[in-house]
């Protein structure tokens, strides 16, 4: 019983950091129908500033102030994203998806560089609010409280996305846009505002993921690749561009690894991939999206 | 895609050959007079021209970009790493036919089912099915030693004993260069016939427009499965004569990273024209090395240099030069 609750906690810890990515890389597909793959190295660099600012910047700080200082990554990146959206990307929404594929993959090139840049080449730590939590126990064994953290954060972060694009005005606005660019321009959406916001809102999550995900691993190169080709599993499992695709797919693939992670750990990835093509030959849109 | 003017005609042998034949004694004589070194580097340069060249027929040809070659390559380079581990072959032709019935085995099943999507969708489909392969390779550690990687001593090459005396450098600037030449020539030839070919023409008209091609007759789907193969078949090549020349085969090759490589490599020499991607891999394998050998930043380096080509040369070199060339050309002629 203890290693199952164990086991679904962990699941949910990876749903919820793999959603806070996916989620970002949906809804700026959603909006702006635009594939970044520079996606995932938007995470690292959330995680590479939180990293910076708990263990190095502010490393004798009092603890409080640490938690606190936890999603200073998510505001860094969705301010490198704020920054980027107007200057790189925007000049190639009217031109083909390939050279779109293209110019984020460069992207993601010198984005990978300036994190060996500024931070060098190894690994950061920000272990001190993993270990300051301690754990809680389950039944017989023991579970790091942080990691509940992680899973609330994830949560929480899911009904706020949520409640935002549901239930706001600005949410109707940006879904007007994701539905008929044109036509919400022409009924004075300002679109350039909008893509900005929704491409900031996108980089905010993956921030946030590498953020809250720091302080139980590590900030390392390579992160972001990594993640991004988890983070494409879940969008295709759930659909391209859609929200509740996303938190599903998230799901889906953390328990799967889970599972696979302690049954049949050699092919775990390969299962995940193979989830991701079956469902597209089955469901081209994925399980939530809309038809292209 | 309709903003880049097309330059893909269909030209005759006459026409090509007074510009193609001396570039090839160039290749043949530059051994001679270069060092072993920058031979080494050429052979790279040109059997990644054989792996963009395939690329391209999908990219430049049917207009379908693939995120995922680097699959094919891999399996290239995998099946002549597992043929020596586990059955010692140690003959190069050997290896290029397992090679090649290795890659159009992987590359039918993906194709078959990848033809089934176009635009982003066809892109990440390729993706996933790459990293399936990626994800074995790494983490199967008894059969494909993980990110070890599996060694691969040099090969004899034509059933002849190897006649290096033991140095290694010296063979792969020599007769292992000629070797890769040789299968470059017979490619570019191949692949130079297949695209000017009744079935070359149907896959530019099929990329042209999708729906005319249909009512043309054209099986569309059938068409887009048979250059896949092809695509595939030529990347696993490049594959095979890769491993010789590094000696290792790693999990690297197969991951997405790389497969961005060789789109790099086939944009930079201009996607839109048959010369393209060859130009394209001998000058990003230079660009490349001499970035690594420059700065640890290189990774910044080419990534910048994709962002100018595709903000500002977006027909890459090749593309950029029969741009210029007519002009050039009133210049002179007045």
């Amino acid at each position: 019983m203890d290693t199952f609750v164990i086991h679904v906690f962990n699941a949910l810890l990876y749903a919820s950091v793999l959603f806070l990515i996916a989620g970002g890389l949906s809804l700026i597909y959603g909006v702006m129908r635009i594939v970044n793959l520079a996606h995932g190295n938007l995470y690292a660099f959330g995680a590479y500033v939180t990293a910076w600012a708990v263990g190095q910047w502010l490393a004798g700080a009092p603890t409080v102030v640490l938690y606190l200082l936890l999603p200073i990554g998510a505001v860094a990146a969705a301010i490198l994203g704020a920054v980027l959206e107007p200057t790189l990307l925007r000049p190639f929404y009217r031109r083909a998806e390939e050279y779109q594929l293209l110019v984020t993959f460069g992207l993601l090139m010198i984005l990978e560089d300036l994190m060996r840049f500024f931070w060098g080449p190894y690994p950061l730590t920000a272990t001190t609010l993993f270990e300051k939590m301690g754990s809680v126990k389950i039944g017989e064994s023991i579970y790091p409280r942080y990691n509940l953290l992680v899973v609330l954060v994830g949560g929480l972060a899911a009904a706020a996305l949520w409640g935002f694009i549901y239930r706001t005005r600005f949410g109707v606005v940006l879904r007007a846009t994701s539905q008929d660019m044109r036509r919400a321009a022409a009924m004075g959406v300002n679109v350039n505002r909008v893509y900005i916001e929704a491409f900031t809102i996108g980089c905010f999550m993956a921030g946030l993921g590498g953020a809250i995900v720091v302080p139980g691993q590590s900030a390392v190169l390579g992160m972001g690749v990594d993640a991004l080709v988890l983070a494409f599993v879940v969008v295709v499992i759930g659909g391209l561009g859609s929200l509740q695709g996303a938190l599903v797919g998230a799901l889906i693939v953390g328990i799967v690894r889970e599972i696979g992670v302690s049954t049949f750990p050699e092919v775990e990835l390969a299962v995940l991939y193979l989830i991701a093509v079956i469902v597209l030959l089955v469901r081209p849109a994925g399980l939530f999206g809309r038809a292209a | 895609m309709s903003t880049v003017p097309l330059v893909l005609h269909a030209r005759s042998p006459a026409k090509v050959l007074p510009w193609a034949l001396p570039l090839v004694v160039v290749l043949f004589l530059l051994p001679h007079a270069i060092d072993p070194y920058q031979t080494i580097l050429l052979a790279y340069g040109l059997l990644m021209g054989i792996g963009a060249l395939g690329f391209n027929l999908l990219l430049g040809y049917t207009g379908l970009l693939s995120f995922g070659h680097s699959a094919y390559f891999g399996v290239g380079a995998y099946a002549v790493a597992l043929m020596f581990k586990y059955l010692h072959v140690q003959s190069m032709e050997l290896y290029l036919a397992g090679a090649i019935l290795a890659s159009v085995v992987v590359s039918a099943i993906f194709g078959f089912v990848c033809v089934r999507y176009t635009r982003i969708f066809f892109g990440i489909l390729t993706l996933a099915l790459s990293q399936v392969l990626w994800s074995l390779a790494f983490k199967f550690y008894p059969i494909t030693g993980g990110t070890d990687g599996l060694r691969v001593p040099t090969p004899t090459l034509l059933g002849l004993a190897r006649d290096d005396k033991g140095d290694k450098i010296l063979f792969l600037a020599s007769n292992y260069y000629y070797y890769v030449l040789g299968f470059f020539l017979a490619c570019v030839v191949i692949m130079w016939i297949v695209v000017n070919s009744p079935f070359g023409k149907a896959l530019q008209a099929i990329r042209d427009n999708e729906t005319r091609a249909e009512f043309i007759g054209i099986h569309i789907r059938r068409y887009r499965f048979v250059a896949f193969l092809v695509s595939g078949v030529f990347t696993g090549i490049a594959g095979a004569l890769w491993v010789p020349l590094n000696g290792l085969t790693t999990p690297d090759i197969l991951y997405w990273p790389f497969s961005g490589e060789i789109v790099f490599m086939t944009v930079l020499g201009g996607f839109r024209t048959f010369t393209g991607p060859i130009v394209g891999a001998v000058v990003f394998n230079y660009l490349k090395t001499s970035a690594v050998g420059f700065t640890v930043y290189w990774q910044a380096l080419l990534g910048s240099i994709l962002v100018f080509l595709v903000l500002v040369l977006p027909t890459g070199i090749v593309g950029a030069i029969t741009q210029l060339l007519p002009a050039v050309r009133k210049r002179f002629s007045r």
